[in-house]
């Protein structure tokens, strides 16, 4: 149960080996968390994530699920809230793919790829994780946008596109859970420079994944429902969402 | 923190039974008084809160024994509201009379006369309990164990239908009073210890925003029912609320600034020395009802309580405490000190013979959390404890230090309710109740 502070002691974390994901879980262990259930792909990076936390006397587990596999969000769900045991305090939806614009662009399979990934997976989730919560009448929800859901672009408009149906979807999520006791909060980062973009040069106001981790805690634990990484970008996105396509083109990142 | 619940409105101690039986609602049960808890003991998200104002009755008082049997829905505001007229109070109120008589038994609450009268308990005759193994009246004589796991116990060995408690006679509806203002602290403590015991009633405030020579400034106020020629006879009842917060105020209305000037001007506006005051029962023990929906004042994130006790033996820690929240800067309202006289048997009754000190701090600070955290480690290994009736934010890792009777509580809970239907938001949080036994 969370405490008058908004601290969880009790969180899954879909995109389990998610560097964001991770970082978030890192600064929960450092409050209350005592129990995280991990969700992702890969056994060998799961099972090192857990054994990091298990030495931090966090209680860890491990469930394997393949976000490519939009079937398989019900079983993920029904795992995760099983392997809790317990009341869920929250709910961290950090999976994505930021995929390759070039390779994606007159592919029919890989762009059907990123959305399931970045949306129907996610969402698929997101409804089953709303059921569990609103019976057990409280709970958090956080999930990772990005700005790039904001206005697509030409070097990422997959991964944008994919972003803009999960954006919007935890906007009406957020709508439909009003006085059932259950919050749902949404994270919108910036470039963040971890191992999904290493291999990409930083755009401007680039940030990192115990910077998001902060904002995206201080938001659950304040109750903000719509926070940017860093917090700056809400406002230079107030400006580029309403750029003529001549400049927005130009724009470097 | 808001969450979801159903209420359940039994009028029967049957209906009540039903509620904790096999049959009856899953997710967890737990009784609600008034609502006025500061943190979780009456919240059980997803589950039932038992709303238990059905259970209202008063009896007639026995005038040898000066003994009634109050339904666990009467609040001490009602009870005061009948007994006055007859010449008895409250054998211990707390700082408000919006706490019913099942709240009051659940959080073994503790007034000004803890150090001669003790706690609530101490003046609880019999109870009447519904646990999921049935319907008993426990005493001090009639099951022990589960009288005293219920004193103190959260609510979590079952729920209180009546009680029958002893009264306190008085002659007059007022308090005489001596209060006497003190530069520091220590100043603050020396006269506790040196004058309490001629006083049934004593509390002092202190000021946690001042460091240095003034470190802990404060006025102390104690006191005694006032003879009847000295005051009205005892007809008079206490009033409501005079002045109410209309709406809830803006985030940061209380801060260091705000918060250091109102500490100042109330250090300034008590008297130095005003020996044989004469007060009313609202000014003296309930001043915060004299403001409705005072709650309001610290905005939309609200406040936390931190109230510990400490043995006479760890008595500095007092004043590391208030060094500590000084020098972290979070801003803190005037705190309460008592003094606590001996301690029940009870394996979760708050007071232990020592010190207490209760503090208001605005939820908001970032570094707020961690400073509490820290005065848990401290307050641990001073071999004192939280009030679980106040908390909302213990580290869970301390419970067991802090209530070294934890595991007789759990013997005793599991005894009365093995299938654990009764848990609490509180209860969740501290895993109270303990680990499952296969």
């Amino acid at each position: 149960m969370r405490d008058a502070f908004g601290q969880p002691q009790t969180a899954i974390l879909f995109g389990g080996t998610s560097e964001i994901g991770l970082a978030i879980v890192d600064r929960l262990a450092a409050a209350r968390l005592r129990h995280v259930v991990l969700v992702g792909r890969n056994p060998s990076a799961l099972e090192d994530a857990a054994s990091a936390l298990q030495a931090r006397s966090v209680t860890a587990t491990v469930v394997l699920a393949d976000a490519a596999d939009a079937a398989s969000a019900t079983d993920a769900v029904d795992q995760a809230f099983g392997a809790l045991g317990a009341p869920c305090d929250l709910v961290i939806m950090a999976v994505g793919l930021l995929g390759d614009q070039a390779a994606d662009d007159d592919s029919p399979e890989r762009t059907a790829t990123m959305f399931v990934v970045n949306t129907a997976w996610p969402a698929a989730v997101l409804a089953g994780c709303r059921a569990a919560l609103v019976a057990q009448g409280t709970g958090q929800i956080l999930v990772l946008s990005s700005v790039a859901a904001l206005r697509t672009r030409r070097a990422n408009y997959t991964y944008g596109a994919g972003k803009q149906g999960l954006d919007g979807f935890t906007l009406g999520l957020a709508e439909s859970v009003r006085g059932t006791g259950v919050t749902v909060h949404l994270i919108r980062p910036g470039f963040v420079t971890t191992k999904m973009t290493g291999h990409l040069s930083p755009a401007p106001f680039s940030t990192t994944a115990p910077a998001v981790a902060e904002v995206a805690v201080t938001a659950v634990m304040k109750g903000t429902p719509v926070a940017y990484a860093p917090g700056i970008l809400r406002y230079v996105f107030l400006v580029l969402r309403h750029l003529p396509s001549a400049l927005w083109r130009k724009l470097p990142g | 923190m808001a969450v979801q619940a159903e209420r359940a409105t039994p009028s029967t101690t049957d209906e009540l039974a039903d509620l904790l039986s096999p049959t009856g609602p899953g997710h967890g049960v737990i009784a609600r008084g008034l609502g006025r808890s500061y943190g979780d003991p009456a919240q059980v998200a997803g589950g039932t809160v038992v709303d238990l104002s059905a259970f209202s009755a008063i009896s007639a008082v026995d005038e040898r024994t000066h003994a009634i049997t109050v339904g666990a829905g009467v609040s001490i505001d009602t009870l005061l509201h009948h007994i006055l007229p007859l010449g008895y109070f409250v054998p211990v109120t707390p700082g408000t009379r919006q706490v019913t008589i099942g709240g009051a038994i659940a959080a073994d609450i503790h007034g000004k006369n803890h150090h001669v009268d003790g706690s609530f308990a101490s003046h609880v005759v019999s109870m009447d309990l519904v646990t999921p193994v049935g319907v008993m009246t426990v005493t001090r004589d009639r099951d022990p164990e589960l009288f005293w796991a219920t004193a103190g116990g959260m609510g979590l060995t079952g729920i209180v239908t009546a009680a029958t408690i002893t009264l306190l006679p008085i002659a007059s509806t007022m308090v005489s009073v001596d209060t006497t203002r003190h530069r520091n602290l220590d100043e603050v403590m020396a006269a506790m210890v040196d004058g309490d015991h001629r006083y049934r009633y004593s509390v002092a405030w202190v000021d946690c925003m001042t460091s240095g020579a003034t470190m802990g400034r404060g006025v102390l106020t104690r006191g005694d029912h006032a003879p009847a020629d000295r005051g009205r006879p005892p007809t008079t009842i206490p009033t409501g609320a005079s002045v109410a917060v209309p709406f809830n105020a803006p985030p940061g209305l209380l801060n260091r600034l705000s918060i250091t000037a109102f500490n100042e001007a109330w250090f300034r506006a008590a008297p130095k020395e005003r020996l044989g005051g004469i007060e009313s029962i609202s000014t003296f023990f309930h001043p915060l009802d004299g403001v409705a929906n005072w709650n309001r004042l610290y905005g939309p994130r609200g406040f936390v309580q931190y109230q510990f006790a400490v043995p006479d033996a760890a008595s500095a820690t007092v004043a590391t405490a208030i060094e500590r929240l000084a020098a972290s800067k979070v801003p803190s309202f005037l705190a309460v000190l008592k003094r606590f006289g001996a301690g029940n048997r009870g394996p979760l009754s708050f007071p232990t013979a020592g010190w207490t000190l209760a503090l208001d701090l605005p939820v908001g600070p970032p570094a707020l959390p961690a400073v509490l955290d820290d005065l848990d480690d401290l307050i641990a290994a001073a071999g004192g404890r939280i009030y679980l009736a106040k908390d909302a934010r213990l580290n869970p890792a301390h419970l067991e230090t802090m209530y070294p009777a934890l595991a007789e509580f759990r013997r005793v809970a599991d005894r009365v309710d093995p299938e654990r239907r009764l848990t609490s938001d509180l209860d969740r949080r501290l895993n109270v109740r303990g680990p499952r036994h296969a």
